[in-house]
């Protein structure tokens, strides 16, 4: 009980520490949230009028003290820009990047670890140096390049897949919004042709996505594997004769997979901050372009409570993984 | 990531539906669609589309003016009460008839309000305690409004012509509230706000009870895209009918083809340079006009602005009453070099410039950094995002500044009264026009540009402003670089789609499209 009692606690903490330090790199950055509203032509009564509205004419503390309290009530507040409450607009944006961020994992992580198994068990081989190019593409060619040739060439060019956006707008009203996930929704919607749009219209910024998590799942797979499969069991087991396939797949793979759900968990979890390349280059309605549109209108309230939401899916998915560690490895009880 | 497209690669759906105009367009500027809040390009044009105003301008002629909502008027001998008689018929969305009381209630609203584009009307002399009196309900279709001066005739009506003074439904405000009205529409025009997800997508739908010419169309999408070149491949892979935000690199990729066509017109955006006379170099008049002779104008518009601006040197973009095409300043490193000998500046100096990380801004400064580089002058450029630059700019904490200005309101003191008015050069001043922000103290030039105000003849008042952009050339701290223009790529199968030169008059009402 005690145990749990600290870990509330200690998530309370690291909650309130990350709107803190979002909160004063706000304030501290020179810009006036006033104007985002009042605009350019604003005379300085209309901003004083503003400022007063917003709540900045009262001092820091107070300003934060009243937004934890609101906070602490489930109000993040209205966002400066959309004129709705943040939790709304979170509610619309979240699942866009969600979805994406699902998509990535499942490509990243479905052809990444058989890509790092292979490339461990033919350690030096054609498939180890493929997997060490892969890896190298991902870690240094810029997503925002990437994205714009994949768009040209998969969309443009071969028409392979559906263009920036969601769903093509033909199925703007077609599609009763229920999950906010737009495969769901089509399949629930029982729509084909709808579901087949939205398809390719993920497929391209789900793989690109899934490449940039491909290639760091792959080598950590590799070097799990390497090491599991120098190990004594390994040795026995190939010495009582068990075939090389099952070794590799259900014993080596097996006791990898413990640390490798780390790996994809954070690998997750970075995905689910929002790609703001991403969706900036494919138009993607996701929480990665709504924090950085705040952020660069100076909409405190929506980038503290995207903060907020980034910070509570990073810690829950730390938390699962930390769960599923245990339950995967019983010597970690 | 190519091995695993052709499986996920099923057919793309393209082209858009027969019914809908589909514009790929940046929507992410958009905050409010309230006609008296609204103020930004993306926002003006859905206003635009949805509420008609008393008055508009010609589209061919935008320095005639005729009624919108207004069938006539009159204007008393004094100048200071205008009577309007409403066209009898015109229908809101919600079916209700326009009458006079709709036209008072918005216009009062719209003051009262006080959001930041009701100075366009309360600079008739209108204000919270007395806009009630100052515009009434005469009749069931007569409007009496009154302003404080004898305002040129041509400035009252182009003010009211602005988005400002959008015509809502009075009964549905009521029953809704102001705040319902920043995502929905209470409009007479042709199209109605369907929905609006911010950054994302738009919807307009047909206006049913429209009195004018129906459209044809059903409805409008307003797509969000940012990115020129996914504009570009968007409207060849017919996902959209219509690109709105091309950058001069796309325009000239899209010029061949045969399934685009491009229109453009000029509007009332421009780019400019500016000096600030707080700080002792830039104040010396050689200076200033060392600085108008470093910039090379007419590789600016074939090269950066080519398609989406030209060179122009004068504070009144073309088309609005009074505008001047006198361009004397070409690039000339020796007169400018010459120009700072004599301000004591042989070796030239350093200085900053203070720039929007955004294209075409930030080529621009580059390259007005290497021209100034010649004559000796070391820029420094201090890059930033929009609200960080703009907050240092209204605050005058900079050395030369780089920006655009859009006319607020189709009439030449929009543009006069920012660049070449500035009564009070304090620092607490309570308007911050353009010369107040670059610290040019010009008492004699502001109360010029008042007087144009007051002038009821208009080719003597278009005349008063040719004289002060002469006088503005001359002797400001502003380099005007070039007038930008309006321009979109259109898939062939669209018809009648004309944009105009402020965002509010690019009507979407006479688009057709075919197979």
């Amino acid at each position: 009980m005690m145990k749990f009692a600290r870990l509330i606690l200690s998530l309370l903490l690291t909650a309130l520490g990350l709107l803190a330090v979002t909160f004063l790199i706000g304030r501290v950055v020179p810009t006036d949230p006033a104007l985002s509203v009042a605009g350019d032509r604003a005379t300085r009564e209309q901003l004083e009028q503003v400022r007063k509205e917003l709540g900045l004419d009262k001092p820091l503390y107070e300003q934060f003290g009243r937004y934890v309290a609101s906070v602490a009530r489930g109000d993040l507040g209205d966002s400066l820009l959309t004129g709705n409450p943040v939790t709304q607009d979170i509610g619309r944006v979240f699942p866009a990047t969600l979805e994406l961020a699902t998509v990535g994992i499942l490509f990243g992580a479905g052809l990444g670890i058989p890509l790092g198994v292979w490339a461990a068990v033919r350690r030096g081989g054609w498939p180890d140096q493929l997997s060490r190019v892969l890896g190298l593409v991902g870690y240094s060619a810029p997503i925002f390049w990437l994205g714009l040739m994949g768009l040209l060439l998969f969309y443009a060019e071969l028409g392979w897949v559906g263009g920036p956006g969601r769903i093509n707008v033909g199925f703007l009203y077609t599609v009763p919004p229920r999950t906010g996930l737009m495969l769901v929704d089509t399949v629930l919607a029982g729509d084909a042709d709808a579901f087949a749009s939205a398809f390719s219209h993920i497929a391209l910024p789900g793989a690109l996505l899934g490449y940039f998590s491909l290639a760091y799942i792959s080598r950590m797979t590799r070097s799990f594997m390497l090491k599991e499969l120098s190990s004594e069991y390994v040795v026995a087991a190939r010495a009582k004769g068990l075939s090389e396939q099952r070794i590799i797949w259900r014993h080596a793979l097996r006791n990898a997979a413990v640390p490798l759900l780390t790996v994809v968990a954070l690998s997750y979890a970075g995905l689910l901050e929002g790609s703001v390349l991403t969706e900036t280059v494919f138009s993607w309605p996701g929480l990665g372009q709504y924090i950085t549109h705040a952020l660069q209108s100076a909409d405190m309230n929506a980038v503290l409570g995207g903060t907020l939401v980034v910070g509570a899916v990073f810690i829950g998915i730390n938390l699962l993984s930390d769960v599923l560690y245990r339950w995967m490895d019983p010597r970690t009880k | 990531m190519a091995l695993a497209l052709p499986w996920a690669g099923l057919p793309a759906q393209a082209l858009t539906p027969r019914n809908t105009l589909v514009q790929a367009m940046a929507v992410d500027d958009l905050i409010s669609l309230d006609p008296a809040e609204c103020f930004e390009i993306s926002g003006g044009e859905m206003v635009g589309n949805v509420y008609e105003r008393l008055i508009e301008f010609d589209l061919d002629d935008p320095s005639r003016l005729r009624g919108m909502l207004a069938e006539g008027w009159t204007i008393s001998p004094d100048g200071r009460t205008y009577d309007f008689t409403l066209r009898p018929g015109r229908k809101f969305a919600s079916g209700r008839t326009v009458n006079a009381g709709d036209v008072a209630f918005s216009l009062q609203r719209a003051v009262r309000l006080n959001k930041t584009p009701s100075f366009i009307l309360t600079q008739l002399g209108w204000n919270n305690a007395n806009v009630e009196r100052m515009v009434v309900q005469s009749g069931p279709m007569n409007l009496r409004v009154e302003v404080d001066k004898p305002y040129a005739p041509s400035f009252v009506l182009n003010c009211l012509s602005a988005t400002v003074g959008s015509v809502v439904d009075w009964r549905l405000v009521q029953e809704r509230g102001d705040g319902w009205l920043r995502r929905n529409s209470a409009g007479s025009g042709p199209w109605a706000v369907r929905e609006w997800r911010a950054g994302e997508i738009v919807v307009l739908d047909r206006n049913p009870n429209y009195t004018g010419a129906k459209p044809s169309l059903e409805r409008v999408i307003f797509s969000h895209v940012k990115e020129s070149s996914m504009q570009r491949l968007m409207l060849l892979r017919g996902d959209v009918d219509v690109a709105r935000n091309l950058a001069p690199q796309d325009l000239d990729a899209l010029a061949g083809d045969r399934n685009i066509a491009l229109t453009s017109v000029p509007k009332g955006g421009l780019y400019y340079i500016s000096l600030n006379q707080k700080n002792p170099l830039l104040a010396k008049p050689e200076v200033r006009e060392a600085f108008k002779w470093l910039v090379d104008y007419d590789a600016l518009g074939a090269t950066l602005l080519k398609g989406i601006a030209r060179p122009h040197q004068n504070f009144l973009p073309q088309g609005l009453l009074g505008a001047s095409n006198e361009s004397p300043f070409k690039l000339d490193v020796s007169r400018a070099k010459a120009l700072l000998t004599k301000a004591g500046l042989p070796d030239g100096f350093k200085i900053t410039m203070d720039v929007r990380s955004a294209q075409p801004v930030q080529s621009m400064a580059e390259a007005f950094q290497q021209w100034a580089a010649r004559a000796g002058i070391q820029i420094e450029i201090l890059p930033g995002d929009g609200k960080q630059t703009l907050t240092r700019y209204r605050a005058r904490k900079h050395d030369i500044y780089i920006g655009e200005w859009a006319a607020d309101y189709w009439d030449p003191h929009t543009n006069a009264d920012t660049f070449v008015s500035n009564p009070d050069n304090s620092d607490g001043a309570s308007r911050s026009t353009l010369a107040w922000r670059n610290a040019w103290s010009i008492p004699e030039l502001s109360r010029l540009t008042s007087a144009a105000l007051l002038e009821p003849d208009t080719a003597k008042r278009a005349a008063a402003y040719q004289s002060l952009q002469a006088r503005f050339r001359a002797e400001s701290p502003f380099i005007i670089l070039a007038q930008q223009a309006q321009v979109a790529g259109v898939r062939r199968n669209v018809r009648g789609l004309r944009l105009g030169p402020t965002s509010d008059t690019s009507f979407l009402a006479p688009v057709s499209k075919t197979s």
